[in-house]
């Protein structure tokens, strides 16, 4: 479904007049992978790793620098997004759609929900006018659940969680095939979390439609990705079945970034003595290896666009800084 | 006893009338222990630990309980002991690094004013001394040569160090610890973790470490205090609230954080229904019944006593929760 080959982007410094010259963020270095169908493919990686600019070159929030990215969608027609025109470029952002992840700053307070949810939906070709329109984005507040009747109030009646459902609502209305998530459960309370994800667990075998999820969280990812790609200075290190990643994490860097999560240590339970401290207890640790800072990112890093190794099946490792 | 909140209620002042955002809270801290406040927005975790220190904005009060420093009584407090207790006794650290520093000031001048508001007699070699200790300290690398940089040219995490090399310039006895490494990294969280740990072990410090996320406060605190509404819900031992967590609301939260490792299954997540109280319209009775699978009618109606048992919890079906209501499979 959506094929990415040899990625790179970089952002220019030259900001104004008295910014430094010719100097570069190199953001996504020789990115490569592809995704089924349907599948959920998750995105991992620290601040600065290059996920979101990965995922914005997707719907072409930028030009592509260099590499391909190729979407196919269901009815086989071939999207090669560096290259779209801009009518088919419209038309592939209908079936490729972006949730942001804060719905406070992502949801315009002046409109009512209604026009929130039909707002690019009436330039897209598809538009069935404004009755049936209304009555789709109706359907669509039920699927998420809430109500019809919250079509004419505005975005600042909603609690965080609610709003995140809106803009789940605005991406699905457009029957896309591809939902970009990207950190959409960051900035939601834990309890609330849960009922995001099971949401979109729920529409998703409902549509059929596949996610490219970016987070910072592991646990979220590992929870609800099939695959997860690991990302460090704009480069892929490892790509793996979620489950596999948090199993026999291979690439030194996954390791550094698995063994940084807190965990409920089980004895933490039990014991409230020796519960304390788990995390000082465990002999070793992450703390102080070689990706303890992230180097600068104005200097491009060697090796950019080097093929992973299949090292089982389904799991690709990157051979840099492995030694 | 190093700290003690004892019933503490606070309000603040809104067009639509008093907001109750702190409903009686109870707790107490000794030297070297670390207590983990946990809760949602709204839980009036936040707000309960700047009351210690005073620091209300103009809107808000402490308009019941009472806070105890080593017995003595902080509100009634004149500004010159206020100012003598905030610093050298407690002292805090926020969420974003990045916003807490002046950025027209290099981090040795940032040093250098905490070390001289404390003691403006101290001579500039044992200035430049103290600075580069705290920094070394808090592992802050190339200490001497960082003391000349300004804060935009560290990263989140180095920052977030050098917040709490100043927040230890006066030498406190209790850090508050507000949220401080929500805006970083995980691998960063854990480096920060395992530093306030470890000054935790040197200094003999009392940290209280505000957060929303139950698994790191599980590697961390000594002893857990849950907020919900502005109420304490559950307080007690860490291991004893993560193991036998009495108040629905502490296992509706256990249950429904995801945990590496234990979640692979899409099936097995617990959900809470509904959403965090809204401050501005209290509802009688416990604040978490409207989303409690064991609230009955009496939940609603009066907000229930704190009940020691194993814990303390505030909840009147104490004793009588099935303890395979939101087992994991």
């Amino acid at each position: 479904m959506l094929e990415i080959s040899k990625l790179y982007k970089a952002f220019s410094l030259e900001a104004g007049f008295f910014a430094p010259v010719g100097r570069y963020v190199y953001a996504v270095n020789g990115v490569s992978f592809t995704m089924k169908r349907g599948e959920i493919f998750g995105l991992v990686g620290e601040s600065g790793c290059g996920k979101t600019t990965t995922a914005r070159l997707v719907v072409r929030t930028y030009p592509i620098d260099d590499g391909s990215i190729v979407f196919t969608d269901n009815e086989g027609a071939v999207f090669d997004v560096g290259r779209l025109d801009h009518k088919r470029l419209k038309l592939l952002r209908s079936k490729v759609k972006y949730i942001f992840q804060d719905p406070a700053k992502s949801l315009n307070p002046r409109m009512t929900i209604l026009e929130v949810l039909t707002a690019g939906y009436r330039y897209q070709e598809s538009w069935p006018g404004k009755r049936q329109a209304r009555e789709e984005a109706a359907e669509m507040l039920r699927e998420v659940g809430l109500s019809p009747d919250d079509l004419e109030r505005r975005p600042a009646d909603f609690s965080g969680g609610q709003r995140q459902r809106i803009s789940i609502a605005r991406a699905l209305i457009t029957q896309p095939e591809l939902l970009i998530c990207d950190e959409v459960v960051s900035a939601l309370d834990v309890s609330i979390q849960g009922q995001i994800l099971q949401l979109l667990l729920r529409l998703r075998e409902q549509y059929g439609f596949g996610m490219l999820f970016i987070a910072h969280d592991l646990a979220v990812v590992s929870y609800i990705c099939d695959r997860v790609g690991v990302m460090y200075r704009g480069m892929l290190m490892e790509i793996a079945p979620a489950q596999r990643l948090i199993e026999a994490p291979t690439h030194p860097y996954t390791k550094h970034l698995y063994a940084s999560v807190p965990t409920l240590e089980p004895v933490a339970a039990g014991d409230p003595e020796a519960g304390q401290h788990a995390r000082g207890r465990r002999a070793g640790g992450a703390r102080t290896t070689r990706f303890g800072e992230v180097p600068d990112p104005t200097v491009p890093p060697a090796g950019a666009g080097t093929e992973l190794m299949q090292v089982a099946e389904d799991h690709y490792v990157s051979a840099l800084f492995s030694a | 006893m190093l700290l003690e909140v004892d019933h503490l209620e606070v309000e603040f002042a809104t067009g639509q009338g008093p907001l109750h955002a702190v409903r009686g809270v109870s707790f107490e801290i000794g030297e070297g222990e670390v207590l983990g406040v946990v809760g949602e927005s709204g839980s009036g975790k936040s707000v309960t630990a700047h009351s210690i220190l005073r620091l209300l904005p103009g809107n808000g009060a402490i308009v019941g309980g009472d806070i105890r420093y080593r017995g003595g009584s902080v509100l009634q407090y004149s500004p010159a002991a206020l100012r003598s207790f905030r610093g050298p006794k407690v002292s805090i650290i926020f969420q974003e690094p990045g916003r807490s520093f002046d950025p027209i000031y290099t981090v040795g001048k940032a040093l250098e004013e905490t070390l001289r508001a404390h003691n403006p007699e101290m001579p500039e070699t044992e200035v430049r001394e103290r600075s580069i200790q705290l920094l070394r300290e808090t592992h802050v690398p190339y200490a001497e040569q960082r003391l000349h940089n300004y804060p935009h040219q560290f990263s989140g995490g180095l920052l977030q160090r050098i917040m709490i090399a100043l927040a230890l310039a006066s030498d406190p006895d209790v850090l508050i610890a507000d949220e401080p490494t929500t805006a970083l990294d995980v691998t960063i969280q854990a480096q920060i973790i395992e530093l306030l740990l470890e000054l935790k072990e040197k200094r003999n410090l009392a940290i209280i470490f505000i957060t929303h996320n139950l698994a790191l406060i599980s590697e961390i605190a000594d002893r857990i205090l849950v907020m919900y509404g502005g109420l304490a819900m559950e307080y007690g031992a860490a291991g004893e609230v993560l193991a036998h967590p009495r108040h629905p609301y502490t296992r509706a939260l256990l249950a429904s954080i995801l945990i590496l490792g234990e979640h692979y299954s899409k099936e097995t997540l617990h959900t809470v229904s509904g959403g965090t109280p809204d401050p501005r319209r209290p509802e009688p009775g416990c604040p978490f019944a409207p989303r409690c699978p064991l609230a009955r009618a009496a939940c609603r109606e009066t907000v229930p006593a704190l009940v020691a048992d194993g814990t303390y919890h505030r909840c009147i079906l104490a004793g009588e929760k099935p303890e395979d209501l939101y087992a994991r499979d």
